[in-house]
Parts: C-alpha cells; structure tokens; sequence
C-alpha cells in the first residue's frame, strides 16, 4: 500500500520511457541525493568525507564501469586495476603537460585514453570467452602495471616511483590536491558520479545497452538480428575502460593524492568485482550497494569491534573483520545469489501488498 | 479440414504472389564427412508461404540457416531479388530484411518482453553513443518512435500483459509468440520459421497459425516455414519443399506433394500389403 503504482497512469510512450516511473521512486531519489548533496557536508566530519564518502564513490564508479562489461554485456574482466591506473596515469600526464588545463577536460581525456587501451584488451573477446577471457583480461592488469612501474616516462622521471597529484581546478575552483578542501573535493567527485551514473542508466535502457544484453544472453540469436558481435564487445570495453580510467583518475587525484601504480594492483580488481556480484550484476542501483558493502561495512565492523573493548588487540581486530566479512560474503550470495540489488527488488514487491499478505 | 474447405481457404486468403523473391541452387552442406545438404535448389516467391517438410536429420533447420547465412555452404549459390550470392552472410541477411525464430527459443532471457522486441528495431537505429548517453536527440527521438512501432506489434501478437515481464519467466508458448514479435519487429521481407508450433496444445496452435497467417496477409511478408504437424502445412502452405536425408524429394503444391509417391514413402508412411 505504500509503494504502488495504482494510479499513476501513463498517457505517451515518453512517460512510460522515463527512467523512475513511480512518483515514490522520485521522491526516494531526491532525498538520496539530498542527503549527498546538502546533508553530508555539513553534517559529515572531514574524515567521514575523505576517508569513507571518497572512497566509497569512486569505488562505486569502478564498479559501474566493471557492471557495464560483466553484468550488462557479459564479458568477465579482471583487469579493472590496471584501467584505473591508465586512467590515473594519463591524467597526471595529461595534467602535468598542461597545467593549465581545466580537470574536468583532464577526466575526460583520460577517460578516453583509457577506453581506448580498453579497446585493445578488449580485442581477445572476439574470440574468447567466460574464464578464458577472464585470463586473458588478468594479462591487462599486469601488463600495464608493469609498463607504468618500469617506464620512467609515465611517472615524469621521479626516483620512488610514487608522485603527488598537483593541483587542478574545474571552472576556476581547486578541486585537486592541498588547496581544495575535503569538502569540494567530496562535491566533485560527486558531481562526476552522479553524471555518470545518469549516462550509465541511459545507456543501459537504450539501443547500445540492448545490444550488450543481447550478446550476454545469445549472441548467436543477437547475430541473426543484425548486432555485429565485434561492436558490441568493443563499445561494451570501450565504455567500461572509460568509466574505470575516470575512477582511477579520481582515486589519485581526488582521493589519496598521490600516483602510484601499487593502488591498483589485483586486489583492487578484485574487490570491484566481488562488489558488483554482490551488489547486482546488471543493475546500476547494484553498485552503489555493492561498494557500500565492501567499503563501509569493515569500517562498521572496526568500529563495532574497537568498541567491543578490543582496542588492545588492533591486530586481533582486523583479523576477526576479515572473518565476518568473509563469511556475511558467503551469507549473501547463498540467500540472494542475485545480489542485494535484488534483494531491494524482492522488498518492493513486498511494500506493495504491505500490509495484506497478497 | 476437408479438400473442399481447403479450397476455399486457399481462395479466401488469396494474396499476390510475385517474382521469386530467394532461390537457392544447388547448395551443398557439409560437416566433416556428414552430407547435411546435397545438390538442393528451389525457390521461394514474393507473398507465398513455403513450407519445408521432411523427416528429422532430413536438412530442414540446416537450409534455414544456409538461407540466412549462419552456415556457409561448401557450394551452390543464394539468389535474393535477383542477385546472386556466393554466400549469404548473417549481417546482410538481416539487413536485407530476412528475420526468423528458432527451433527451440533463442531470446534474451534475461530482458523483458519490450526490451527483446526492441532488438529487433537496433537495425533502423541511428542514435551515436554520446546521444544515448544524454537521451537527447535522435536517441529520444528514435526510442519513442520505435517502441510505438513495436507497441503495434504487441497489440497485433496479444502479448500488452507480459511487456515488462523478463522473458526467461513465461511459459514457452508466450516465449514463442515474443520470439515471433521480436522477429516482425525487424519488419521483415521474408519471415523464417523452424518450428513454430513444435510443443504447443491445439489452442496455441491455432493461435499461431492465425498469426502466421495475418503477418502473411497483412503485412505481404513471405513466410518460410519448418512443421511437423502434416495438417498445418497442408493447410496454409502454398508450395512445399519435401527433404529427405538431405536431398530434395519433392517440390509443389500441397496437393501435388501428398500424392507424390516418394514422399508418401518417406515420410507419411506407405502401406506394405
């Protein structure tokens, strides 16, 4: 009875297209993204903002990107570290070359330098799938992490191979490095998430997204109506390098300040996969589920077992948060193999009915 | 159905039929050292509906996908409206207008209804990616202007209760009926159909046999079609093609065909006395 459509009649296919159909959903909407927007900066310490809002959006970003390929067209990929590292390594290229360039431009280059390297990894799809590609992709992360560790060029010659990001600003504000408080780092890059997650949406409803799903599902079938598998794949990589080159700009420009080709090692890769599969594959609502629950919930259990009185034992502490984290993964993915994205679905449908019991 | 009553269905439902629309001549299929094809040309004409019959194993489902390019055959040659083909390609067949449903269902399980039957327009849309990422443009413009297109067919196909539903969810009849609207919505010159009422109850039959023959005569689409049942075939088909062991044991009329002593013996049985 809370949650239902009855009523909201559709009168012209533009509404019936809109991306929240129930009135509901769009009050949902706005207050998420008031509280993002106007609650968490005043209210939030500094450290709330940069050491878990930070992280947690970018992380939810790379997993968008990773969603893109995996959940909606299909193609495993664990090479997610080293796009983010192409992308944080051509925006400090980018940004060093010409410092007077403004950021946004900057993430928008990378992004696309990035989606173009996703390109090229992305060319084995052709002819290989499922674990083998997943392998093939592994190559991805090695590779270019490698090439980034080794080639002094990309880190502008610097002897520890570790760089701090310089300052940048977007329309004349410091978003990037000491001058820019935690405060509008925190809105930028929650400005870019936002845009991006709405580009990701309308993408994945619309003809582009199509052709990924029908690929995931039956290329063959896919074939026979005229989707050329090799555009598919291709634009599929493409766009999810893209999406992660922006994250990794943003984790080392935004986030830890700093450039280094170790952020993004395979741990990384695999922690934005474990969120997309625990948050939904093939949903966007997924992974902002899926990287709250890699992000905050070690914190929340930190925190939970610091105050249980083990402040002696930090060591005991995080060893007994990998346990639980461990095992709520295990937990989750028995009870809702789906992903928590559909958990909130199951949820829906029951707020439906609520409160008669059909 | 009577003779008689045959008749005048055959004449009721009379449409144009033109030019020879596809031929094949001669196709030779091999896998390995199996035969699937040898040595089979016929051709199909603009309107009519063609069936192709034989026993199973006989190259049916192979000439289908001979016909839109998804096997290349070792030889022989495609004609379609008269140009001739050395081989026929899946991407041109479905530009060029040739759509078709599978033996058993080959749709985007995990996508609705609509979104499944949108696929079938991915052809005749234009939207460059930048477009679709805003929906503004040509990307807005083409998705309300095609989902109306497809609207009309859901309404024509009676599916408007399962539009949003995931296909992967509905019983295999609707599973069909959607495979056949995703495959109109390509707005086809010519339709191929390998089973379409293999596995259903009578009423589901006759519902698809209705709409196979109201695609036919509504839209002027030519239909190929694979059936095992004898009693559909006979009655809407105009010419049959009859494969055995792949190779081409009769071609005509159906009235021709059932008489035809070899197929009798082939396929719908003879009496030993």
């Amino acid at each position: 009875m809370i949650y239902r459509e009855t009523g909201q009649f559709k009168t012209s296919y533009a509404a019936d297209q809109a991306i929240l159909r129930l009135r509901e959903d769009r009050i949902g909407l706005l207050v998420i993204l008031a509280i993002a927007y106007v609650v968490m900066p005043l209210v939030a310490s500094e450290y709330w903002l940069s050491t878990i809002m930070l992280p947690f959006l970018i992380y939810a970003l790379a997993a968008l990107g990773l969603n893109i390929l995996t959940g909606y067209a299909g193609q495993i990929s664990l090479g997610t570290g080293g796009f983010m590292a192409t992308g944080a390594f051509a925006a400090y290229k980018l940004a060093t070359a010409f410092p007077g360039l403004d950021f946004v431009v900057v993430l928008v280059l990378a992004g696309l330098i990035t989606a173009f390297v996703g390109i090229l990894f992305g060319l084995p799809s052709l002819r290989i799938k499922g674990f083998y590609l997943a392998v093939a992709t592994l190559a991805a992360q090695f590779f270019l992490l490698w090439l980034y560790n080794k080639i002094p060029w990309f880190t502008n010659y610097s002897a520890s191979g570790v760089i701090s990001a310089p300052t940048r600003t977007a329309f004349g504000i410091p978003v990037t490095g000491f001058e820019a408080s935690v405060t509008t780092k925190y809105l930028f890059v929650l400005v870019v998430v936002t845009l991006l997650s709405l580009a990701a949406k309308n993408m994945t409803r619309l003809e582009v997204g199509r052709s990924w799903m029908a690929i995931r599902d039956m290329d063959i079938a896919a074939e026979i109506i005229g989707i050329r598998p090799l555009t598919a794949k291709l634009s599929a990589f493409a766009v999810s390098s893209f999406y992660c080159g922006i994250a990794g700009a943003l984790w080392a420009f935004s986030y830890t300040g700093a450039v280094e080709a170790l952020a993004f090692d395979i741990g990384v890769s695999f922690r934005v996969l474990f969120m997309i599969i625990i948050g939904g594959l093939g949903t966007i609502l997924g992974n902002y589920l899926g990287a709250a629950f890699i992000v905050l919930l070690p914190i929340f259990l930190n925190n939970a077992l610091l105050g249980l009185g083990m402040q002696e034992a930090v060591a005991m502490a995080s060893h007994l948060e990998a346990m639980i984290m461990g095992a709520l993964i295990v937990f989750f993915l028995i009870v809702e193999p789906h992903g928590l994205a559909r958990l909130w679905q199951i949820l829906k449908e029951k707020l439906r009915k609520w409160p008669f019991p059909y | 159905m009577s003779t008689v009553e045959q008749r005048t269905a055959a004449v009721t439902r009379r449409r144009e039929i033109g030019e020879v629309l596809l031929a094949v001549e001669n196709i030779e299929l091999r896998f390995g050292g199996v035969t699937a094809l040898a040595d089979v040309s016929f051709d199909v004409r603009r309107g009519e509906i063609r069936a192709i019959i034989g026993p199973n194993g006989a190259g049916k489902s192979s000439m289908l996908n001979v016909i839109n390019g998804f096997y290349q055959p070792q030889g022989g040659t495609i004609s379609w409206k008269g140009q001739r083909l050395r081989r026929m390609r899946p991407h041109f067949a479905a530009k060029n207008g040739i759509a078709r449903t599978f033996q058993n269902i080959a749709l985007f399980k995990g996508m609705t209804t609509l979104d499944n039957i949108m696929t079938g327009r991915i052809l005749k849309m234009r939207a460059s990616l930048l477009e679709q990422a805003l929906y503004w443009g040509r990307a807005r413009r083409e998705e309300l202007e095609h989902r109306a297109f497809v609207e009309r067919i859901i309404d024509f196909l009676e599916i408007q209760h399962i539009r949003n539903t995931p296909v992967g969810k509905l019983p295999y009849g609707l599973q069909k009926r959607v495979e056949l609207a995703r495959a109109l919505a390509m707005e086809p010159e010519l339709l191929l159909l390998d089973e379409p009422m293999a596995g259903m109850n009578l009423e589901e039959k006759e519902d698809m046999v209705r709409f196979i023959l109201d695609v036919n005569e509504e839209f002027g689409t030519t239909v190929i079609l694979i059936e095992h049942d004898m009693s559909v075939v006979m009655d809407i088909s105009d010419r049959v093609v009859v494969l055995d062991h792949g190779r081409l044991l009769a071609d005509g009329t159906p009235d021709e065909v059932s008489r035809d002593p070899r197929v009798i013996e082939a396929y719908l049985g003879v009496v030993h006395d």
